[in-house]
Order: structure tokens, then C-alpha cells, then sequence
């Protein structure tokens, strides 16, 4: 076994896990954000993180039609993407609240979830659907901005690209608003409120519903910020490229504790660091055997693992079972 | 007497129908249509089993001799009926939302493509593929490895309640299915995302031709299913699997050993897609990862909610409608649409030659589906046919 090797890639594979780690962390903020409030796996959550991409990208294209890509500076496009993504996650997150998950408030357990589940299905093939007809084609790439693509070489074996450092700061910044809104606002004390006892919280004057509807726009606009930054640093979208991340997110959420919001961001970064050392170290180790993508599998597992000996989760939120 | 009568015209005009015009789809639902009619109306038992029978032994197979490509989806429909009311144990009487079910199905048919392959012989040596008739052994086989695979995943997740419980078999599902994809290497078990090829078949008795064959082998299998599900249904494992979808807590009071009931459910409803999955594998000849994705999981799942939860007809019911309008519906209009295209014909002043090439109607199985989950969950949570038990219990 080669030693040098596995020590000199091993600070490119912890910047790519951190990377992965906080891109699955603002999706998962979603998950657990909506399972504070309503207890439901909102199971559509990897297709609102896929619209926010593919906002992003319609707008970035329609940039570049008119030829402003190239003419404003780049940080103002990146600002301008990253919101149109966020709005456009965010209001498909309250319309799929108030279409489909709404009238099914008081049903069983299962019932909303099935619901979501479809609506996850329907909207992959929408989005299908729209580029479909509007480009002819579905599978879109992010148009490139050249400095972006720098890279500065820290060591002989790192080197970290410009949007790396965008998708590090971005997420960094976005889960510092995310903490400030909730901990430091009176709408975020009415979201924890409704969180902890929806009755207690109508009787305090509060309106469960509007607060239901923000909770799904907050995680919504974090998902789409995350499609965003998943389409910058990835570059290659389709309608169902949502599913695996959202699936892993919510793995992540759940790992760090459900309904937790520090819990999903360390969720996110254990998970994400976890993957990445096992898409480059498996095969090394193994001798080729077991290769790179073995690592979808280790996740699930840890899924499984987690949910049987520590439901709770890694930072110990009790997971309220409802009747 | 006039549903009689109704029933009889309408079965044997379908039939006509389908013979005259043996390439309109139409015709052909309508020919299922008339079976339904047949299932609901107010007729004398002998009559409504007489009529079933002969329209589904003897007509269909004359169909199918005029148009082997309804004979195809009649086959088509039979297996996901065994899978749909293989998911309707676990899910509906049970209650425990298993959204990896297809695993199931992987699991029966690698079974028999493996050792009913030439594959075989890459791990084990030489003298593969089996002899023809091994296939009647391994209907078994399938159903006792799919079933066993349902104990091992309903062990260690007997703990786990609704939406977890869902979200796990999901996993576990995936896991499979990655499994299928990547086990080439070290030892070549499934040769990976190519897939296995060519799978024996088993001799057919009569010199029937192949088609013929594998609707009547899924015939009989979806009686027997049926048969099993009747059975359980009343028994009292059916009585404690719906007492543990009702009330958890209330059912162990009542002394419902829960860990043998879950499990029981999970290897019950494994064991049809087991058994269907190495009959797939025999009739398709060629298998690979790309049949057993989450999609076809949420597809059985689609037609057991359609059809209703926990209800025999629901299932087959649902099975039907869902499988028809994938195989027939949806290609049927994207051909059409393709006619119209080439045609040249504009629709509003707005001509169908200019519709983008990648808008293919056929490819949107998923909307259909998702279709399906969302609005049966708002108006109808109980499906088309609702169980009979639930009936009663809702007084109505």
C-alpha cells in the first residue's frame, strides 16, 4: 500500500468533503426545519433544491443572452443567480405546502408523506416538462465565468478553485442569516414556538399557519441557495439529479438530530466528509475491489445504523413520536 | 337479469370488437372495461366466474394469437398485480410503508438469471446454464430467497415507525439496487450495469409459444396470489396485521406478538415479488439494474393506493389501470401525437412540426404517478375500491 499517497491526497479529499459537507447542510436545513414545525419528512424537498438550480441556470443563460454575463461584475451575477434561486425554491416550497400538504394537516401519519412523494415525482418531470419545450433539452450545463475557475495552489497537492471558496463562503453566510433569523428575531421565536406545541403557540396570538408558510419559504430559499452553488461547483444539471442529494441530506438531518438546525449543519459536514474519504480512500484501500461508488451504500447504512442505535441522533434532540 | 344480459353482450361484443379491429387501443379497454363491468355486476355468481374465465382463458389468448403485443401487456399487468398485492400486505394491511419494495422483485430475478444463465459458470465453475425445468424449482427458490431477504431487512428495522420506517426501505432499496450495479467485481456475480443474457427458458408443455405461455404461468401465480391473500386476509394473522396498522400499542395489549406479525408481513409480501421476479427474468431473457429503480418501487405503490389500501380487488384493479396506461395510454398518444407531427397539422395556427424533439409524452410516467399519489391523498385516501373491513369500520 502506497502511505504517501493516502497522506498526500488527503487535504484535497477534506476540502472536497467540506465542500459536499455544506452543500448537503443547507439541504438538509429544509428537512429539519419542516420536521420541527410539522413532524413530516417533506420528501419533495430534493426537487425544490433542484428548481433553485435550475432557476439559477435560466437565469444565468438569460444573462448571457443579452450579454451581461460577461459585462457585470462577477460577484453582482453570482448575487443575482443565487437570489432569483432562492425566491424561486422558496415560493415552490409554500405553494407545495398550501396545495398539498395543507388539507391533509389532521390525516395520518402516512398520509402526507405519500402525498409529498408524489409531488417530489410530479415536479421532476414538470421541470422535464418545461425545458423540455422551452430549450429542448433537459440536461443543462452552467455557463462557465472564467474566474471562477482559477485556482490557487496552497500546497504541491491542494489546489482550491474560486468557486470552491464561493460555495464555502455562500453556504457559511447563508447558515449565519439562517441562525440570526431563528435565534435573534421575533419570527424566528414564533417558529420555535410553533415547533414546540402548535395549541400552546395559537393560544399565544401567533398564527400557525403563516408560521408553517415561512418555515417552508426559509428552508425552501436554503435549498435553492444550495441548487445554486450545487450547479456552480458541479456544472451538469438535470431534473433528476435532486433525488440522491435530497436522499443524503436527509440522512444528514437525520444524523444530526431531526427538527435540530445545528444538527443538520453538523450532519452535513460529518456526512459529507464521510463520502468523500470513502470515494477516494475505498478503492485505495481495498485494493480496487471496492470502488468509489460503494459510498452511496456506506451512507444508507449509516442511515440505518443511526435511526436503530441513536435515533436521537448526534446531537440529541428527542424525536417526538407522534400517535 | 339485465346486467346478465349486459354482462354477456358486453364481454363477448367486446371480444368481437377486439377481433375486428385487432390494433385499436380502445377497443381493447374497453374489452378490460367489460371484465370490471363484469367483476361489480349484480349477476348470479356461476354466471359472473364463467364469464371471467372464459374471457380470460380463452378469449385473451385468442386475442393475443391476432395481437401479441396485448398478450404482452396482459402479461405485463399480471406481474405488477402480484407485486401490487404483494406491497397491499405489507403496506396496506400491515401498515408499514415499504417504499424498496422492487428489491424484492430484484432479488427473485437474479435468482434465476444468475444460475439459469451461462453467467454461472464465471463463479462457479462450469455446467451452467441449468436445464430448462430447473425453472419450476426456482419459482420456489425466488420466493424463499425474496422472503428471507424480507426477514433480514424487517430485523433490524422493527423498531422503526412510519415515516422512518418508509425512509429506510428506501435505502434499502437503493442499496440493492447499487448492489446489482457494482457487484462485477471482485467476483463477477451480476455483470454490473450490462446486465445478464440470455436467460434460459423453461420448455413450454403443448408446444404453446412463448407469448401464450408466460400469460398463463402469470395467470395461475396471480390466482394463487389472490387465493393466499384471501386466506390471510380472514385468518387471524390478517386480523393482527390490521390491528397493528391501527393501534400499535393497543394490538400487543391485546397479546398480537408483534415481531413475528412484522416480519411475517414483510417475508409474505416479498415472497410474491420473488416469485414473479423469476418469472420476469425468464420471459424478458435479459435483465439489468435499470428494471428495478426507486420509479418501479412508487409504481407498485401508485396501484395499490389507486385501488385502495388493504383491498384485494383495489390492488388488481389498480395494477391494471396503472399498467395500461403506461404500456398503452401514454405510447399511444405519443405515436399519435408523432402522426400528427408528421402530418403536418397545426392546432390553433400553431403547427405540431415546430413541438421540441425532446417532448415525448411517453417518458412522463412519473407525472402520472405523482398525479395519482397526490390526488387520491386529498380526495380519496381510502382508493377506488375501498377494503371491505375499513368500509364497515367507517360505517360506510
Amino acid at each position: 500500500m502506497d502511505v504517501e499517497l493516502l497522506i498526500g491526497i488527503f487535504p484535497q479529499v477534506l476540502l472536497d468533503g467540506i465542500i459536499l459537507g455544506f452543500m448537503y447542510a443547507l439541504i438538509a436545513l429544509g428537512y429539519t426545519m419542516v420536521y420541527g414545525v410539522l413532524e413530516f419528512i417533506n420528501f419533495a424537498h430534493s426537487e425544490i433544491f433542484i428548481v433553485g438550480a435550475f432557476v439559477g441556470v435560466e437565469v444565468m443563460l438569460g444573462l448571457k443572452s443579452v450579454g451581461l454575463l460577461e459585462g457585470l461584475p462577477w460577484p453582482v451575477v453570482l448575487i443575482l443567480v443565487l437570489l432569483a434561486g432562492m425566491a424561486g425554491s422558496g415560493l415552490l416550497a409554500i405553494t407545495v405546502e398550501r396545495v398539498a400538504y395543507r388539507p391533509l394537516r389532521n390525516a395520518p401519519r402516512l398520509i402526507p408523506l405519500i402525498s409529498a412523494i408524489g409531488i417530489s415525482f410530479f415536479l421532476q418531470d414538470m421541470i422535464r416538462l418545461f425545458e423540455s419545450l422551452w430549450r429542448n433539452a433537459f440536461n443543462l450545463v452552467y455557463p462557465t465565468i472564467d474566474v471562477l475557475n482559477l485556482r490557487f495552489e496552497l500546497t504541491e497537492t491542494l489546489d482550491v478553485s474560486v468557486k470552491s471558496l464561493v460555495v464555502i463562503v455562500g453556504a457559511l453566510l447563508m447558515l449565519w442569516a439562517l441562525h440570526l433569523i431563528v435565534n435573534r428575531t421575533k419570527v424566528g421565536t414564533a417558529i420555535r414556538a410553533v415547533a414546540e406545541d402548535q395549541a400552546a403557540a395559537s393560544l399565544m396570538g401567533i398564527d400557525v399557519n403563516r408560521i408553517i408558510s415561512l418555515t417552508f419559504l426559509i428552508g425552501g430559499a436554503m435549498g435553492g441557495a444550495a441548487g445554486v452553488l450545487f450547479g456552480v461547483q458541479y456544472g451538469l444539471i438535470n431534473p433528476y439529479s435532486g433525488f440522491i442529494p435530497g436522499l443524503k441530506a436527509f440522512t444528514a438531518a437525520v444524523l444530526g438530530g431531526i427538527g435540530n438546525i445545528p444538527g443538520a449543519m453538523v450532519g452535513g459536514l460529518v456526512l459529507g466528509l464521510l463520502e468523500a474519504f470513502a470515494a477516494s480512500y475505498l478503492s485505495l484501500l481495498t485494493g480496487g475491489a471496492f470502488g468509489a461508488e460503494y459510498k452511496d451504500i456506506l451512507a444508507f447504512s449509516l442511515l440505518i445504523l443511526i435511526l436503530i442505535f441513536r435515533p436521537k441522533g448526534l446531537l440529541g434532540e428527542v424525536v417526538r413520536e407522534r400517535a | 337479469m339485465i346486467q346478465a344480459l349486459v354482462s354477456v353482450g358486453l364481454v363477448a361484443g367486446s371480444a368481437l370488437a377486439v377481433a375486428t379491429f385487432p390494433r385499436s387501443v380502445l377497443v381493447f379497454l374497453l374489452f378490460q372495461g367489460s371484465l370490471l363491468f363484469v367483476y361489480r355486476a349484480r349477476i348470479p355468481e356461476r354466471l359472473r366466474w364463467a364469464l371471467l374465465a372464459a374471457a380470460l382463458l380463452v378469449l385473451m389468448p385468442v386475442i393475443g394469437y391476432f395481437n401479441s403485443y396485448y398478450l404482452e401487456v396482459a402479461t405485463q399487468v399480471g406481474i405488477f398485480v402480484a407485486l401490487a398485492l404483494g406491497l397491499n400486505i405489507v403496506v396496506g394491511l400491515a401498515g408499514l410503508l415499504d417504499l424498496g419494495y422492487v428489491a424484492f422483485f430484484a432479488v427473485g430475478a437474479y435468482s434465476w438469471a444468475i444460475v439459469g444463465s451461462p453467467h454461472a459458470n464465471i463463479i462457479f465453475g462450469g455446467g451452467f446454464p441449468l436445464a430448462g425445468w430447473w425453472f419450476y424449482v426456482f419459482l420456489l427458490v425466488g420466493l424463499a430467497v425474496a422472503a428471507t431477504t424480507g426477514i433480514l431487512l424487517g430485523l433490524p428495522v422493527l423498531r422503526l415507525h412510519g415515516d422512518y420506517l418508509a425512509i429506510v426501505t428506501l435505502g434499502f432499496g437503493e442499496v440493492i439496487r447499487v448492489l446489482a450495479n457494482n457487484l462485477d467485481k471482485p467476483i463477477n456475480f451480476t455483470n454490473g450495469p450490462k446486465g445478464i443474457t440470455p436467460i434460459s427458458r423453461p420448455p413450454t408443455p403443448f408446444g404453446l409459444p412463448y407469448g401464450e405461455y408466460f400469460y398463463f404461468l402469470a395467470l395461475l401465480i396471480v390466482v394463487a396470489v389472490v387465493v393466499v391473500n384471501r386466506r390471510l386476509e380472514d385468518s387471524h394473522i390478517g386480523r393482527a396485521w390490521e390491528a397493528i396498522r391501527e393501534d400499535e400499542l393497543a394490538a400487543r395489549a391485546m397479546g398480537v406478538p408483534l415481531v413475528r406479525m412484522k416480519l411475517m408481513a414483510f417475508a409474505c409480501g416479498a415472497s410474491f415479488a420473488g416469485v414473479m421476479g423469476v418469472l420476469f427474468s425468464a420471459k424478458q431473457i435479459f435483465i439489468n439494474p435499470e428494471s428495478f429503480t426507486f420509479l418501479e418501487s412508487i409504481g407498485v405503490l401508485a396501484m395499490v393506493i389507486l385501488g385502495g389500501m388493504g383491498s384485494i380487488p383495489g390492488a388488481i384493479v389498480g395494477a391494471t389501470v396503472v399498467t395500461v396506461l403506461n404500456l398503452q395510454v401514454l405510447k399511444g398518444f405519443s405515436l399519435w401525437l408523432n402522426e400528427l407531427k408528421n402530418a403536418g397539422v397545426t392546432v390553433l395556427g400553431y403547427s405540431l412540426a415546430d413541438l421540441p424533439t425532446q417532448f415525448e409524452p411517453a417518458k412522463y410516467e412519473r407525472m402520472v404517478f405523482g398525479i395519482i399519489l397526490v390526488l387520491m391523498m386529498i380526495f380519496r385516501p381510502q382508493g377506488i375500491f375501498p377494503a371491505r373491513r375499513r368500509q364497515r369500520e367507517l360505517g360506510g
